[in-house]
């Protein structure tokens, strides 16, 4: 793929768009507050701002998870933060179960789509897209751009949902009708359900956008000898993950719209048979289990889009810092690949207990358990990565440990779930709450911690402080073990999800203490990450300043920018690759940069 | 006031850790970055050990408190099955979680970072990966055939022999539907529903086979022994009947009747006998519902033969609770029979 002719393509591109700037005189325009911060067409800003809607996101997400842990720990006291927070909605400090369950609902809306989609592949994607495959910017910077504000209004109707009169959308984050559909059957089934559609909508739009900006960047833009497999694994974990959100998001979309005409319409897309507090509806010939298709087709692929640029920065960091290089490249873009793929066959093994046609359901049980494979085959590279390594406990290579001892713990429950003998027991149990919140929630999120303390030099020339960093790991971790594992038998004993009260229960009253030690700590985590927030700003402006182009020693061409990049992000012409990423401790060199020719008496490997 | 207290304390312990923080990075310059930087290095590896070491002792601790509060035996002869490929699954991946725990942490503790150790160049080796590629698809091949060999035992038909019990869920509460004599359920059309008139689960009184089905809310008696096969659906929006004693599971879906059928295995009793007085099998809603869902509660009633028999012999169809005077029982038939053959046809839509 001749990279000159792209680059030139590029600059034709950047002509028709005369508010981007001239690539070859880099400050040549001046720009104003609103080109810079607001408005930007720079793929480094576009990142900044994903990352910190994002993080406002997490901090509002984790609140709300903490305070309804409150009631879950502690069903028979009232607390007047409730009050504070909630008012109405928590008269007398206990929280009423429709705002109970509105609360659920967002905390997972919140995380799952806001957080770790957005916030995660929205920063790292457009971060380090450009800056690894030695591009100026994406493709389009102004898509990009247009794709954050289609994030930021999405963010604005779903933020706003939390203030109308009925309360945000209560069908749980997964919003299946006829529950999300009937506004008799729920208080969050009315406004808030369409606001939460709208939402969906737009951000759908917004992860489109930024998708296929992705996948035509990584395609059209790499560097003058930045071959496909060149390029260090981040770039291909973002490539799938933008793969997999074009291909399943649309899905979604239809979905969502579909339920939108059930709402508003008088469609019965999933509507049948329904008498609601007596009410006799006219829909007939619907299927609610329609809806369940359409969603997990995106569900599932969904979860691979929160844990593969994980994945992706974990391979990247645990090779920098074990200064060897990551152990089976080809094998790891293989796994991806294969992920990618079984990604879309495997949905309906969330609906095993929908009546789903048995036959069928074997089909999902296999086709899930192959997952295991490439999984399998990713966890024994990177502890090969480490084997005989020399590694340097940066807050990162923390954080990426982390995600590899929570992707095992997490992954091997999803073969008891994955197996529908098994989840015809543990379907919608407590069981199912701690295998998704540790390998996809917490090690999605040690993936992303890990990539801003890697990376937070490059965006903001500055470091966040360790020590903090390290106090933030080690309570992060051991709080996380200590919330999620032992979850795992109240889901063996049967204790569906989303039970806020127990008490009436003989069957599932036996676990108050334990829910009680869960709500302690999880209020410990959560100032932790509040912790690290302050950490965040304070370093953006006042961390120890980065003083060497390249402080992790790392091979990648981000390393090559100047500290502080401008908007073209190299000075002069981009440089030219030679050599795959990972050539660390070779011939007794500790890194070979990406930019170095092959020597002539240099060791044949890659 | 507390709650103040709290977070009170939270800032407090929060500033002190900021400006302990903030110093070691100030010693950390003074003292020369590069040899604090490997001090801490050490401290991080030893920390990973000894995560490890307290984690497996955690693991261990965990089970031993908590092995003894989820559910006892199996009450059904499928949650045998499923009791056992769930035991069978727990010590494969127990294993591999072992295994593979130690490996990283211990790894990561041996090879921190130390000036005498060269990193081994080491990119790839095809024999390594093939062998992890293998040995995990024998092992989920193992998993996957046990998993739809009791799959297909527990999904399969239900035997000839089979009571039959409808199960209709609604915001929030379990209505129950026995067959009656004549061992079918009659027909139901949802817009017949009327409580009013006597009617909740719109059965067609045209319907013959709907003039001896008994109704019954919150509480489903069964018989010990014998295979029972609910037929499973909806008012309003999607329920599920969760039986976690039974190991059992079915959504209940609005215009789309499920089934699912198993075997009880032990009588109410006998399970009072063995887990105390306050042992009763609970059905419990797992499909998020609405505002009630936490306590969506019915109950099931596991009883011999003949207790049940006497318990059947004791209800009054549904029929007559719509038609009094069609009762035979009823001292004083009010109205003739043409004149309940026009309210029938007046519920009609």
């Amino acid at each position: 793929m001749s990279n000159e002719a792209n680059l030139h393509g590029h600059t034709e591109v950047v002509t028709t768009h005369p508010v981007h700037h001239d690539e070859h005189h880099v400050h040549h325009h001046k720009e104003t507050f609103v080109t810079k911060y607001i408005f930007s067409q720079d793929h480094k800003m576009i990142a900044r701002q994903f990352l910190i809607t994002g993080i406002i996101w997490a901090i509002i997400g984790g609140l709300f998870s903490v305070l309804f842990r409150l009631q879950l720990g502690y069903p028979e006291q009232s607390f007047p933060i409730l009050e504070t927070f909630f008012g109405r909605w928590a008269a007398g400090g206990k929280i009423v179960p429709e705002f109970y369950y509105a609360l659920v609902t967002m905390h997972g809306t919140i995380l799952v789509f806001f957080v770790l989609t957005a916030g995660l592949s929205g920063t790292f994607a457009n971060l380090l897209i450009p800056f690894q495959i030695g591009a100026r910017d994406m493709a389009s910077p102004f898509l990009n751009m247009l794709s954050y504000w289609f994030f930021f209004l999405a963010s604005i109707v779903m933020m706003s949902s939390l203030f109308i009169e009925t309360g945000p959308a209560a069908g749980g984050w997964t919003m299946y009708p006829p529950l999300s559909a009937v506004r008799q059957a729920s208080l969050g089934s009315k406004l808030g359900s369409d606001l939460w559609l709208v939402s969906m909508a737009l951000f759908i739009v917004s992860s489109l956008l930024g998708g296929l900006n992705y996948i035509s960047t990584i395609l059209n833009m790499r560097t003058k000898g930045m071959s496909m497999t060149r390029m260090p694994l981040t770039m291909w974990a973002i490539f799938f993950t933008a793969v997999l959100g074009v291909l399943s998001f649309p899905v979604l979309l239809s979905g969502a719209i579909l339920l939108l005409f059930d709402r508003n319409l008088g469609t019965s897309f999933y509507l049948s048979d329904i008498v609601v507090n007596g009410e006799i509806l006219s829909n007939e010939g619907g299927s609610a289990i329609l809806y369940q298709h359409l969603f997990w087709f995106l569900g599932h692929p969904e979860v691979y889009i929160i844990l593969l640029p994980a994945m992706g920065m974990v391979s990247e960091i645990l090779s920098v810092n074990s200064r060897k290089p990551i152990f089976g490249y080809m094998a790891m873009v293989g796994s991806l690949f294969a992920i990618c793929i079984l990604a879309f066959l495997v949905w309906a093994h969330h609906m095993f207990v929908t009546g789903l046609n048995p036959f069928l359901g074997a089909f999902f049980v296999l086709l899930t358990l192959l997952i295991a494979v490439p999984s399998a085959i990713k966890v024994f590279n990177w502890l090969t990565t480490l084997w005989r390594g020399n590694i340097r406990f940066t807050p990162a290579t923390l954080f990426a440990i982390g995600f590899v001892s929570l992707f095992i713990s997490g992954g091997l429950t999803g073969i008891f779930l994955g197996n529908s003998t098994i989840d015809i027991h543990l379907h919608d149990t407590m069981f199912v709450v701690a295998h998704f919140h540790i390998v996809m929630g917490v090690a999605s999120f040690f993936g992303m911690f890990a990539g801003v303390y890697h990376w937070f030099p490059k965006m903001f020339a500055r470091y966040l402080n360790n020590t903090l960093g390290y106090i933030h790991f080690w309570v992060t971790i051991i709080g996380s073990y200590l919330i999620f594992w032992p979850m795992h038998y109240q889901g063996l004993a049967g204790i569906p999800r989303r039970y806020l009260d127990k008490r009436a229960w003989a069957s599932f009253n036996q676990f108050a203490d334990l829910d009680k030690m869960i709500t302690v700590v999880s209020i410990i985590v959560f100032a932790v990450q509040l912790m690290f927030v302050f950490n965040f700003f304070y370093s953006i402006f006042k961390g120890r300043k980065v003083r060497t182009q390249n402080p992790w020693k790392a091979n990648t061409l981000e390393w090559t920018t100047p500290i502080v990049a401008g908007h073209g992000n190299w000075e002069g012409e981009i440089p030219e690759v030679h050599r795959w990423a990972y050539d660390y401790g070779k011939d007794g060199r500790d890194f070979i940069p990406q930019t170095e020719p092959i020597g002539e008496n240099e060791s044949k490997d890659h | 006031m507390s709650t103040t207290f709290i977070i009170l304390i939270l800032i407090l312990g929060f500033l002190i850790t900021f400006q302990i923080a903030k110093a070691s990075e100030y010693v950390a310059v003074m003292r020369g970055e590069e040899k604090v930087r490997k001090q801490t290095n050490k401290i991080n590896g030893f920390m990973l050990l000894a995560f490890l070491v307290a984690g497996l002792i955690g693991v261990y601790y965990c089970n031993e408190q908590l092995k003894g509060k989820i559910l006892g035996e199996a009450a059904s002869d499928h949650g045998d099955k499923i009791d056992t490929m769930l035991y069978i699954t727990l010590a494969l991946t127990f294993i591999v979680f072992v295994i593979t725990q130690i490996l990283l942490f211990w790894f990561a503790y041996k090879y921190q970072e130390s000036d005498d150790r060269k990193p081994y160049y080491f990119p790839h080796n095809n024999k390594l990966e093939v062998i992890w590629t293998v040995i995990p698809a024998i092992a989920l091949t193992v998993l996957v055939g046990f998993g739809i060999y009791y799959w297909f035992g527990i999904t399969g038909e239900a035997p000839k022999n089979s009571m039959l019990v409808e199960v209709t869920g609604k915001q929030f509460g379990w209505e129950f539907r026995y067959p009656g004599k004549d061992g079918e359920l009659g027909k139901r059309y949802y817009k017949l529903t009327n409580e009013a008139a006597g009617n909740p689960l719109g059965q067609v009184w045209e319907d013959a086979a709907n003039h001896d089905d008994v109704y019954a809310t919150q509480e489903m008696h069964l018989v010990v022994g014998k295979p029972v096969k609910l037929i499973i659906t909806s008012k309003d929006v999607i329920h599920d009947v969760g039986l976690a004693h039974f190991r059992m599971k079915m959504d209940a879906v609005p215009g789309t009747p499920t089934t699912m059928w198993f075997t009880p295995k032990f009588t109410t009793k006998e399970m009072k006998k063995k887990y105390g007085d306050n042992f009763v099998y609970e059905i419990s809603c797992d499909q998020m519902c609405g505002k009630g869902h936490y306590s969506m509660r019915g109950t099931i009633l596991v009883e011999t033969q003949e207790e049940f028999d006497r318990w059947m012999a004791s209800q009054k169809p549904q029929y007559y609770t719509a038609f009094p005077d069609k009762d035979p029982d009823n001292p004083k038939m009010a109205m003739p029979a043409d004149s309940a053959k026009a309210m029938t046809a007046a519920v009609k839509p």
